[in-house]
């Protein structure tokens, strides 16, 4: 007896996949297709400015409602990303910390909002032109503050290591700062969003199919195991989404700092 | 068509780590909308505002430990100015006792003068006093001598009893003489 028998259906063709992450333009401007994540990601903006707009527009000495929130926002992200990473450059980089992290955050949590349904960072358009600009960033600073050459002699030969060490490490090295970290940045937040997405889905079609679609004496405790597991995952998906958004910023202020300075 | 079929309907199998570009660009837009509201408008107040309640938080502590500073060095101030007033007080009453002691001993002083200078007095009046019955004395005994004399002469000393009988009498007009004497003075 074999899993198609006990289940009555296979899944080959119809488990969801890389076509969840694949939308079909809603309508055009011009010749550009407008898709849901384009909508999300403008909503995004919209939620961050207007939330912060309430809070901080007129910012009162005693702070009341939406400032009490933000200001705990404001202050997790300084003291949590910004100050341990930055030092006494935090405050000066906070005005776009605090953009990067509310963004990221956001785009992330809509995966979870009703009718939104699908984390904007699953793009990887998103985490990517991000990524980017921090990158140009930290280069951009590394020249400026320690000189072309200096910045590259910086993180290739640091000092005080045998010298047989050095053309393996300045190759490591250079490899690693220049081109792998935008990758990994980028990656990391995209590949989780992307991950927990799928999964989340699949739960959820396991649950429908099971319990609605195909009810069958076996496959309802599937089904059940699989709504369980849709709402296990949701939850999950909640942790990882600020997770992930606290990353990626963390390792923008790293970045950021190991432009400033180069002992890091 | 179930609702898996609808999610996995379009399996166009695009690479997902290839962005599509018209979502970058839509991205960033909406990103630098956020990085400039954000940024340039809504951060700066909350800073400033963080920074004013920083401020006024230890401006009111430091003006609480300032008060209590003065407070403190009023206090010192106002037992020192009291050990002084005490001392002062201290010092007055022992010049004043000094004084006392002094003005005593001055005021004693002058009335034992004062005493020795009455005396003294006293005792110069009575020898004046003396000196003016001696010499008083001094005529009258002479004068009295000589009647005395005249008599006891004229009656011729015929016996012992007549002589005393004489000078019973003498003593007797002479008791009579200053009786009278005082009589009229």
């Amino acid at each position: 007896m074999s899993a198609q028998h006990l289940l009555a259906k296979t899944f080959s063709d119809e488990a969801p996949g890389l076509g969840l992450f694949d939308w079909k333009p809603i309508f055009y401007i011009g010749s550009v297709g407008i898709t849901k994540p384009m909508i999300l990601v403008l909503l995004v903006g919209l939620i961050v400015v207007a939330f912060f707009w309430a809070a901080f527009a007129k910012p009162k000495l005693v702070p009341r409602g939406a400032q009490n929130v933000g200001e705990v926002l404001y202050v997790f992200v300084r003291e949590q990303i910004a100050r341990p990473m930055l030092g006494k450059d935090a405050e000066k980089w906070m005005r776009l910390l605090v953009p990067i992290f509310f963004f990221v955050w956001i785009g992330n949590l809509m995966s979870i909002i009703p009718f939104a349904q699908f984390p904007v960072n699953s793009k990887i358009a998103f985490p990517l032109f991000l990524a980017v600009m921090i990158w140009f960033l930290m280069i951009g600073l590394g020249i400026k503050h320690q000189g072309f050459f200096g910045y590259f002699k910086n993180f290739m030969f640091p000092p005080g290591l045998p010298i047989f060490i050095y053309p393996l490490l300045a190759a490591i090295e250079f490899v690693s700062t220049i081109f792998v970290r935008p990758f990994t940045h980028a990656v990391r937040l995209f590949a989780n969003m992307f991950a927990g997405h799928l999964l989340v889905a699949l739960f959820c079609v396991v649950g429908y199919h099971f319990l609605v679609e195909q009810v069958t004496p076996l496959g309802v405790p599937v089904g059940i195991l699989g709504v369980i597991l849709t709402i296990a995952m949701t939850v999950f998906e909640l942790f990882v989404q600020a997770v992930q958004a606290y990353v990626f910023t963390l390792l923008a202020a790293f970045y950021i700092s190991s432009g400033l300075h180069a002992d890091h | 068509m179930s609702l898996a079929t609808i999610v996995a309907a379009s399996e166009a199998n695009k690479n997902p780590l290839l962005p599509d570009m018209a979502e970058m660009t839509i991205g960033i837009f909406s990103f630098l909308v956020v990085l400039f509201f954000l940024g340039k408008v809504l951060l700066p107040r909350i800073e400033k505002t963080l920074a004013e309640r920083t401020d006024l938080i230890e401006g009111g502590l430091k003006r609480a430990d300032d008060a209590q500073a003065e407070a403190a060095s009023t206090l010192e101030q106002y037992r020192a100015q009291l050990a002084e007033a005490r001392h002062e007080a201290a010092r007055l009453r022992e010049e004043a006792r000094e004084q006392g002691a002094q003005i005593l001993a001055e005021m004693r002083e002058q009335a034992q003068a004062e005493a020795r200078r009455l005396v003294e007095a006293a005792h110069v009046q009575i020898e004046a006093e003396r000196l003016q019955a001696v010499a008083q004395l001094r005529a009258e005994v002479g004068s009295i001598s000589v009647e005395l004399a005249g008599r006891v002469v004229g009656e011729s000393l015929e016996d012992e009893a007549r002589q005393r009988r004489i000078v019973d009498r003498f003593l007797e007009e002479l008791e009579q003489r200053s009786a009278a004497e005082q009589v009229t003075s």
